[in-house]
């Protein structure tokens, strides 16, 4: 396998005394990346196509998917920022009705009918792109209009704001009908007849690609003064971050991903209605993150995961799946304060260099320098 | 000798509680001028307000000759005006390394490949704990990190709140011959202290703050001298 000594970083982060380490090239972490994602990809549709999962179980995956990329966006605001906005549910129904009612509005100009969103024509295709990303884009312009002026206030602000908002949107979304004069949103009867344009493979590629830009950002020198703002603002605004600016920037960039998630949801449910973004969804979602553990991505997937086929497989019991959420809530705040993963994040290539450094985990390993050590540790101050 | 900072007539409240009551002074370039004074004389709002986290109520202060009131904290470090904030405020959950990267935050890469060593220079017990996390670090060495962040910015002026504050005698000298040789080579500094026998006698200048106002101003040799100082602030 191809590997080379690390480009120098910037400031090194890694004490790199002992022998030599063998890095990873950034291509080929990427490649590896990519490997693992399309291997995933490609034995999923095989499993779905062949009938192996059931319609059924489709549609649960999907909701996997959409619930991951819920968890993961609201983890930017939480986890990374350290804010606690309560209104998740009010993103994800914006983004959901605004990516439905353009995708239904635009049917006819793309030519697109329902049937080609099963097929998956290239028109149908490209409509459902700008269709997620509008879905995606409306609920950022909410994030802004929330954010601006809730996050230049300290302390439970935030809170009240959102979780005031997630209320208003629901109610807007009922009466707006009747303020237009045309109908936009079906009112309190909810939004029917939206094509059921989400699939395996389309909620995988959102997943896949919603991951690694979050990723991305975080991994950023926009990330690191994200990180800043949530460890000590005031030295993170010495230090020379615009922190009103990156305080919004990671509340919006959550809010968009919200959106997108929003426009999934439509496609796999087929009904917008607003009673089903009440202010209990936004709670699911955020024990997802507070369980997964703030911070970590692969938390968020895990409990993501977990916590939608739970319900699912415990379909007799649904009555008392609120119970159990907060049994497990304060049983996780009891145990693990910091989440089941707490700030740990998955990372592939980090396995690989340690078993090319011959660090395999059924060795027993050297101690590592510093339990909290994160993937590559360097820090390419200007990304 | 040019002024880098002057300060007119500066008010700062917090809500109804006037915390600094119109004071002025001025730093030129090179200058060690400390700022002593008993607890909540206003010395910490002061350096606050200099750096942009704070909004004042009236008056003027200017950086190199620009009004800078108004100007966002950001705005202000880009142009050379750091603060080392009281308490040391290192980012806890982070590594000493990464600490150092956000202090050269405004800077480009290759600034701050140069700057690191010069700060490691000084410090070098930062480059032996540059992959530990900085909570895990000792008061001494989180003060020393807090100063090696302020200094990646490249400051012209910068600003240090209570650099001794919790730290035990031996250390405090360390810092203070830190400080003196920060500024014999070139950075002007501008020191707020309680400790005030050690602040003044490495300042070329002092102001004395009492409950928001400058009572008193002088060389450091002069205050330290001062009858009334002594009494006040050095135990006689």
């Amino acid at each position: 396998m191809r590997t080379q000594t690390t480009d120098k970083p910037v400031i090194s982060l890694g004490a790199t005394a002992g022998p030599v380490q063998r890095r990873l090239s950034m291509p080929m972490r990427y490649a590896m990346n990519a490997l693992l994602v399309l291997a995933f990809l490609l034995v999923g549709n095989l499993l779905v196509d062949g009938g192996v999962i059931t319609r059924y179980q489709t549609t649960v995956l999907e909701q996997v998917g959409i619930y991951i990329i819920m968890a993961v966006s609201l983890n930017v605001a939480t986890g990374y920022l350290g804010q606690l906005p309560l209104g998740h549910a009010g993103f994800m129904s914006v983004g959901g009705y605004a990516c439905a009612i353009f995708l239904m509005r635009l049917e006819p100009v793309f030519g697109v009918g329902a049937r080609d969103f099963v097929t998956g024509s290239p028109a149908a295709l490209a409509l459902l792109v700008l269709a997620l990303l509008f879905g995606g884009a409306v609920a950022a312009v909410c994030g802004i209009i929330i954010g601006v002026p809730a996050l230049r206030l300290k302390g439970d602000y935030l809170a009240i704001i959102t979780l005031g908002f997630a209320e208003i949107i629901r109610v807007v979304m009922q009466n707006v009908d009747a303020v237009l004069g045309f109908e936009l949103t079906g009112g309190a009867k909810g939004l029917t007849g939206i094509p059921s344009y989400t699939n395996f493979v389309n909620t995988f590629a959102v997943v896949a690609v919603s991951l690694f830009v979050i990723h991305a950002l975080m991994k950023s020198r926009h990330g690191r003064a994200i990180l800043a703002i949530r460890d000590n603002e005031v030295a993170a605004e010495a230090s020379g971050v615009n922190v009103t600016y990156y305080k919004t920037l990671a509340f919006v960039a959550s809010a968009f991903f919200a959106g997108v998630g929003g426009g999934l949801y439509a496609g796999c449910v087929g009904v917008m209605a607003p009673a089903k973004f009440g202010f209990m969804k936004s709670i699911e979602i955020l024990v997802m993150v507070v369980l997964g553990g703030m911070g970590s991505m692969i938390g968020s997937v895990l409990s993501a995961t977990v916590l939608t086929i739970l319900p699912e497989a415990l379909r007799a019991f649904s009555d008392y799946r609120m119970v159990a959420y907060a049994v497990v809530l304060i049983l996780v705040m009891i145990f693990r304060p910091q989440g089941l993963l707490g700030s740990y994040d998955f990372s592939l290539s980090r396995w690989v260099e340690n078993a090319l450094n011959g660090r395999l985990p059924w060795k027993d390993a050297p101690v590592a320098a510093d339990p909290g050590d994160h993937d590559a540790k360097e820090a390419n101050v200007h990304a | 000798m040019a002024q880098i900072l002057s300060v007119k007539d500066l008010h700062v409240s917090y809500g109804a509680i006037k915390a600094v009551r119109g004071i002025s002074f001025d730093i030129n370039e090179g200058e060690i001028v400390s700022l002593i004074g008993a607890n909540g004389a206003g010395k910490s709002t002061t350096l606050d307000t200099i750096a942009g986290l704070n909004r004042p109520e009236g008056g003027s202060i200017s950086f190199k000759g620009e009004d800078i009131v108004g100007t966002r904290p950001h705005k202000i470090v880009e142009r050379g005006l750091a603060l080392c904030p009281e308490g040391r405020r290192v980012f806890t959950q982070m590594s000493v390394g990464e600490n150092l990267a956000m202090g050269g935050y405004t800077r480009t890469d290759e600034e701050n490949r140069e700057q690191v060593e010069r700060v490691y220079a000084r410090f070098p017990r930062l480059k032996e704990r540059v992959a530990q996390s900085a909570g895990t670090l000792s008061g001494g060495e989180q003060q020393m990190l807090a100063m090696g962040r302020a200094l990646m910015s490249r400051p012209d002026l910068l600003m240090l709140d209570e650099p001794s504050m919790g730290l035990a005698p031996i250390l405090v000298e360390e810092i203070f011959d830190i400080i003196k040789e920060l500024n014999e080579q070139g950075t002007t500094i501008l020191l707020v202290e309680q400790n005030a026998s050690m602040a003044l006698s490495i300042a070329r200048r002092g102001y004395v703050l009492e409950t928001g106002t400058i009572s008193k101003t002088g060389t450091g040799a002069e205050l330290l001298h001062d009858d009334d100082v002594r009494k006040a602030y050095l135990g006689g």
